[in-house]
């Protein structure tokens, strides 16, 4: 069961990250080989092992909730806007942007000479009718991404418009959504989709493997140098080392934090770890006592130790968390804020403001809501109790976790993805009507900021307002952030150009037209 | 003797009517109903009590039942809800996996086990029956996914000489598809095979101590043509009993062996299924397991009372 991690976003504009590309540093490479600068050669098959599939899986891309059919959707089809290695928008499908005063109205320019595996040339006509696969009457678990948009408008045979509610300097950030493929216009048959990406669909069996073949040049200069790739699901993780070791696979997702460093000891094989936004939240309902108040809420987040955790549950691939969820990759992190430490003297002292003298909580917890989350909760409650916080961790199936706890019980465990912009991170999980803001927390203050912050285009003040905006969260939210968590994947030597990303994970799943094979 | 063949398939098919119920009753009494799992959070009252109504979910549940079973006897086991397809067509290539591999277990297990146990009984405390003994128990006493994860560690990862994955495509050739799956097999050999063996050996040593085989001793018969010739048809029955149970383990019981090499047999499908809420799928695979289950032991009943005369009078 994979939480729907891909509602809302509101974008970023790309100048605001040139600033702050250069935190994106802070991804690194483990293993033998560094990321040398190779001649990508052209050929050779490659099978990735990766976890994140079902037999309920489609390639439709409005149905896509785990990783194995967005990686496969983006060996097939292109989707509109890339996010590249320093956590910018890139032009992918759409060459080029323009927004005019105000960022209400965008102009896009359709990228020419494209042609879909079916012969026919891309138009703006695919552009509009893909998006729109998103909006309107739809289940797609995009729809609320696109929610701002009022209307899109075909200027000519390559140019569009597209008109928002209010202004958002962040549109092509929105656009990067990965569910956003790009399939001609009119197409319905998802069995087989046809796309503009460097490979075309063989065979497709839910839940086992699918194996794509390369057709022709692909458009994208220095990508799809592989001929075929086949993916194999593989969601048991033993398993999915195994079969690396034994040379079965050439790449796996999701490595298990205790055995990596194991792992990156073995001769020929290489491990890539990528500092992101995903990060692991211990989440109270702000509405409902006795996690209403503030101060017990601080006392909380003074009586955990974040780095006792990050070193037993993530062996230390993960990066100490502020209860607020801007990595410290984004250009808007604040770093001035005083990091909440494990401090069981400040916690009694909130626990005392908040009048509270039995304090006795119940923290549920499941490995759906994370990997370590059980072993979080307990190490939780013995630091708690030097601060005579009776913490009692209740597990709960990780089947059925999302419907029946989450969201739910009054203080559980929980995760969010990465994104791109801290806009789009606090329009999804913390604005006061957002749809899925688990800690019910309210903030007019917050929200007026945030509204704010997303018309400014004033860089130093977008920083200053993002930075509140941390702060507010941070101290008075009900999101107990202990820490980030890095995704782990691994490669065996003879995959080159493997590389960290600061969104997802398998250089944000486009990692089959990336990486290429020495022989 | 008609009557009784007849009389146990009988009681089989009974019985798989009332676990068809039970597993009925038990999906239908997990929280939510059908309409509100497909439609998700985004349910509002109006669609949900049109889909409702589209689904029967407004007749009493045991007409449902009876709709469900009337449809699954004739091969229709509904639509699965998390992606719409017919169920029949995606769980017939998996059984077929399962039995794929349940057979290839079973065309080693049930040889080297009986084989073994008639040795050991032949030899009692011999070297042969200690050794066997032995290491049928510590198969027997780990869990199987430490015995795949062992078999894994020395075959594919040290030895490179067979696969840790067993994923099976149906474009696959069937020497392909035997190599493979021999891992997995092996590991599934190990697992059923100690019970096996047990039995049988127990069962023949357990009538080797009546009048009839003393007689047949005293007579200067040799131990292995006492052994085989007349305690074996003696101790048939257990023998059967337990071989057919572990047969219809092989197919019921490998979800972990499944997850461990990765083969998509009908194991997965369930886990995947139970994981996606999708309630229907779910009682598929649960009616194809039952249907295995009863078959199997139904059969086993059938060929005791066939080779042992007494089982066909009653006391």
């Amino acid at each position: 069961m994979t939480k729907p991690d891909a509602f809302g976003s509101t974008g970023f504009d790309r100048r605001t990250f040139l600033a702050g590309t250069a935190l994106v540093g802070a991804v690194s490479l483990l293993g033998l080989r560094p990321a040398r600068a190779d001649t990508p050669k052209a050929g050779g098959s490659l099978k990735i092992g990766m976890s994140g599939g079902a037999t309920a899986d489609s390639l439709d891309p409005r149905t896509y909730t785990d990783w194995v059919p967005t990686n496969i959707g983006y060996q097939l089809m292109n989707g509109l806007v890339e996010i590249d290695a320093n956590n910018k928008a890139t032009p992918e499908l759409l060459e080029s942007w323009e927004a005019k005063p105000g960022a209400i109205d965008w102009i896009f320019n359709v990228r020419k000479g494209v042609t879909f595996s079916n012969g026919k040339t891309l138009d703006a006509d695919d552009i509009i009718y893909s998006i729109n696969l998103h909006r309107g009457d739809t289940t797609s678990a995009a729809k609320a991404v696109l929610e701002d948009i009022v209307d899109i408008k075909k200027l000519d045979a390559n140019q569009i418009l597209v008109s928002l509610k209010s202004g958002n300097a962040d549109l092509p950030y929105l656009l990067s959504d990965y569910h956003l493929m790009v399939v001609p216009n009119g197409f319905a048959d998802w069995a087989k989709p046809i796309g503009t990406a460097g490979y075309v669909l063989e065979s497709f069996e839910p839940g086992v493997r699918a194996v794509t073949r390369k057709q022709g040049s692909y458009w994208k200069a220095g990508c799809g140098h592989v001929d075929g790739i086949e993916t194999l699901v593989i969601n048991d993780t033993a398993a999915r080392t195994n079969a690396l070791l034994s040379g079965q696979v050439d790449l796996i997702n999701r490595l298990d934090a205790r055995t990596v460093d194991l792992l990156a000891k073995k001769p020929g094989v290489q491990v890539v770890r990528s500092s992101a936004g995903q990060h692991a939240c211990l989440v109270m309902n702000t509405t409902l006592a006795p996690y209403s108040n503030k101060h017990l809420r601080l006392a909380l987040k003074y009586a955990i130790d974040r780095q006792k955790v990050i070193d037993t549950v993530l062996k230390g691939y993960g990066v100490i968390g502020n209860d607020h969820p801007i990595p410290r990759t984004s250009p808007y992190f604040n770093g001035d804020l005083p990091q909440h430490t494990y401090d069981p003297d400040k916690a009694k002292f909130h626990l005392k403001e908040a009048g509270v003298s039995d304090p006795k909580f119940q923290l549920a917890v499941a490995e759906a809501a994370f990997t370590g989350a059980t072993d979080t909760g307990v190490i939780f409650q013995a630091t708690a109790a030097k601060a005579g916080i009776a913490l009692d961790v209740k597990r709960e199936p990780s089947d059925g976790y999302w419907d029946n706890v989450w969201m739910k019980a009054p203080f559980c465990a929980s995760y969010w993805g990465g994104r791109p912009t801290p806009d789009q991170m606090f329009s999804i999980a913390y604005k006061s009507d957002a749809k899925w803001n688990d800690t019910a927390w309210k903030s007019e203050a917050f929200d007026k900021l945030l509204i704010e912050a997303r018309a400014e285009l004033d860089e130093a003040k977008r920083k200053t307002m993002y930075g509140e905006m941390q702060r507010l969260v941070s101290d008075d939210g009900g999101a107990l952030i202990p820490m980030f968590i890095d995704y782990l994947e691994a490669g065996t030597a003879r995959v080159k150009g493997m590389g960290p990303h600061p969104m997802f994970d398998f250089m944000g799943q486009r990692i089959g037209e990336k990486v290429w094979i020495e022989a | 003797m008609f009557r009784l063949v007849a009389g146990r398939i009988g009681l089989g098919l009974l019985t798989l009517f009332a676990v068809s119920a039970l597993l009925y009753l038990g999906t239908q009494m997990l929280p939510g109903d059908v309409a509100s799992a497909l439609l998700g959070q985004q349910a509002t009252p109006e669609t949900l009590a049109a889909l409702r109504e589209k689904l029967g979910l407004n007749e009493p549940a045991w007409l449902r039942f009876l709709h469900w079973l009337w449809g699954a006897v004739q091969g229709d086991l509904g639509n699965s809800l998390a992606n719409g397809r017919p169920i029949a067509a995606e769980l017939l290539p998996r059984l077929g996996n399962t039995l794929f591999l349940a057979s290839y277990a079973a065309l080693l297990a049930v040889p080297l086990a009986v084989g073994l146990g008639i040795l050991a009984a032949i030899r009692a405390d011999g070297i042969v029956d200690r050794v066997a003994t032995t290491s049928t128990l510590i198969a027997i006493s780990v869990p199987e996914f430490f015995v795949a994860y062992v078999l894994v560690i020395i075959f594919a990862s040290e030895l490179g000489w067979l696969p840790s994955l067993a994923t099976v495509y149906h474009t696959m050739g069937f020497l392909e598809r035997l190599y493979v799956t021999t891992l997995p097999a092996i590991t599934l050999t190990l697992v059923v095979a100690a019970h096996m063996m047990r039995m049988t050996r127990a069962s023949i040593l357990a009538v080797m101590s009546s009048p009839y085989i003393e007689m047949a001793t005293l007579k200067g018969l040799r131990r292995r043509r006492v052994v085989v010739r007349h305690a074996l048809p003696n101790a048939a029955a257990p023998i059967i009993a337990v071989v057919a149970l572990n047969l219809a383990y092989l197919v019921v019981g490998v979800v972990v062996i499944e997850v461990v090499f990765v083969y998509p047999g009908i194991g997965q499908l369930m886990v995947d299924a139970v994981s996606k809420r999708d309630l229907p799928t779910v009682q598929a695979c649960g009616l194809m397991f039952a249907t295995t289950f009863v078959t199997l032991n139904t059969l086993a009943d059938v060929l005791s009372i066939l080779v042992n005369p007494r089982l066909r009078h009653k006391r």
